[in-house]
């Protein structure tokens, strides 16, 4: 039977904490920008110009395809090259953290975009005409009246997405950038403590995800009482 | 921009020796990402049927298990749960069994570990799809099988789990095709699938765009069947009078 030995997280939790403000960054960065770029994707699908709106499905349904690892794969390997050479910025330069945020971004922005088209369908069509008949605009109408009350309906959906993104950030480890998943494994492998750290890892990601989860369910049955 | 396509490079030998080419590293790399999804998604299926029907049953404490259960495989990553089957269960395990495990072949190990990992993640999910659709069952149905003097076990067998089953197939499909993409996770512990490969072949033959190109392709493929077959299966399956029934 293995002996545990936790002596070595507390002297490791400033690195930990370091690792886990990555994490967050990923996180937060990602989904402001899979939202923004999400509704974006979601109003193109949704538009009667039909060149858009295969772009969208297109661009949807490539990302829903193919394994996020493969995703980061091709951020981390060969978009910085591709940079380099289209731009030519110097070789090696570390875009390690700013393809991660991209690579996750342009991927959440798929889901997002589901959600979000799910979210304005389900607004019903005679907001649309009534923001019309008061003489607004599409864009108007789709900014005043729709998306408000779309938004309004999603977020725990988008919230609960989040979450996912969350745990999907461990992912990184492929770039062998340290965030706190990564930064668990290289603290535990350093010291020979890897059943720890671990374990470790894995009671802090339940926490904070299970904790989330509760909060937003708390928050989804205050709406729907609403 | 100077890059030198060069599609051909699949049909070279690998620079390994051997009259293996890349395309046949892909392959490889194909099967083990079929093998590993298939195998572990007929035991999610299995696991996940029993906890989801735990999750609705009246008896406080095996409920309680199955919402455990749930929650402990959906609020852990997918790559902190392989790490854990793969580093630190066999070292739990008692000596002879985890000493056993630790002498099996490398590429065993990271299959059964890969295999575990996936089937059990997926298996939560697949419990949530399988409560759902018993909970979305009219409770008239329940309470008809308990009046004809079924009892509960005859009620589940009989009445309720025949129409559940299928409703929950196009849910499940989802969960079907994000095996797939999951299985790509298992290229971190080593283990030689699709994603992994692309790796290698960007090593070896220096033609990253290609082989980038061809395993992604080769996920969109994979996709595309899988999406295919179970649109048969759905509608095959389809109850008649509910939505999207015939």
């Amino acid at each position: 039977m293995h002996e545990f030995d936790w002596s070595s997280i507390p002297n490791a939790l400033p690195f930990l904490w370091d690792g886990m403000k990555i994490s967050l960054e990923i996180t937060v960065t990602a989904v402001i920008f899979g939202i923004v770029w999400g509704t974006l994707l979601a109003l193109m699908r949704l538009s009667s110009i039909k060149p858009l709106s295969w772009f969208a499905a297109g661009y949807v349904n490539l990302f829903r395809a193919i394994p996020l690892v493969m995703v980061l794969l091709w951020f981390f390997l060969i978009v910085p090259h591709l940079l380099e050479s289209l731009f030519g910025l110097p070789r090696g330069s570390d875009m390690r953290l700013s393809s991660a945020i991209a690579g996750f971004a342009l991927f959440e922005a798929a889901y997002y975009s589901e959600i979000i088209r799910a979210g304005i369908q389900s607004v019903p069509k005679g907001q649309m005409a009534a923001a019309s008949a008061l003489g607004m605009t599409y864009g108007q109408s789709m900014r005043l009246v729709v998306l408000p009350q779309a938004f309004r309906n999603m977020v725990p959906l988008l919230l609960t997405q989040g979450i996912i993104l969350f745990q999907d950030t461990s992912l990184v480890y492929v770039s062998a950038l340290a965030d706190f998943f990564g930064a668990a494994y290289k603290v535990g492998d350093r010291d020979g403590r890897l059943v720890e750290l671990l374990l470790f890892a894995g009671a802090v990601y339940f926490v904070i995800c299970f904790t989330a989860s509760r909060i937003v369910r708390y928050y989804q049955n205050k709406l729907k009482t609403a | 921009m100077a890059y030198n396509w060069n599609w051909g490079v699949f049909l070279q030998p690998t620079a390994t020796g051997g009259d293996e080419t890349y395309l046949g590293w892909m392959f490889y790399g194909f099967k083990m990402t079929i093998a590993l999804s298939l195998s572990a998604w007929l035991i999610a299926l299995a696991v996940g049927a029993v906890v989801g029907v735990l999750r609705t049953v009246p008896n406080k404490w095996l409920s309680g298990f199955a919402t455990a259960y749930v929650e402990v495989f959906r609020n852990i990553p997918l790559l902190v749960q392989l790490f854990l089957w793969y580093f630190v269960i066999p070292e739990l395990l008692p000596e002879k069994v985890g000493n056993a495990f630790k002498q099996t072949n490398p590429i065993l190990q990271q299959f059964l570990a890969s295999m575990v990992c996936l089937a059990l993640f997926t298996s939560a999910r697949v419990a949530e799809q399988v409560r759902s659709g018993i909970n979305s069952l009219p409770p008239g149905q329940k309470n008809a099988g308990l009046a004809m003097g079924f009892t509960l076990p005859q009620t589940y067998r009989y009445v309720m789990l025949p129409m559940a089953v299928r409703l929950i197939v196009p849910p499940l499909t989802s969960e079907f095709l994000n095996i797939f993409k999951n299985s790509a996770v298992c290229s971190t512990i080593g283990l030689l699938e699709l994603a992994a490969q692309g790796r290698q072949l960007v090593d070896y033959t220096a033609q990253p765009y290609e082989s980038f190109i061809a395993v992604t392709i080769a996920y969109l493929l994979i996709n595309v069947v899988v999406m295919f077959g179970m649109r048969w299966v759905e509608g095959h399956v389809r109850v008649p009078g509910y939505i999207g029934g015939k």
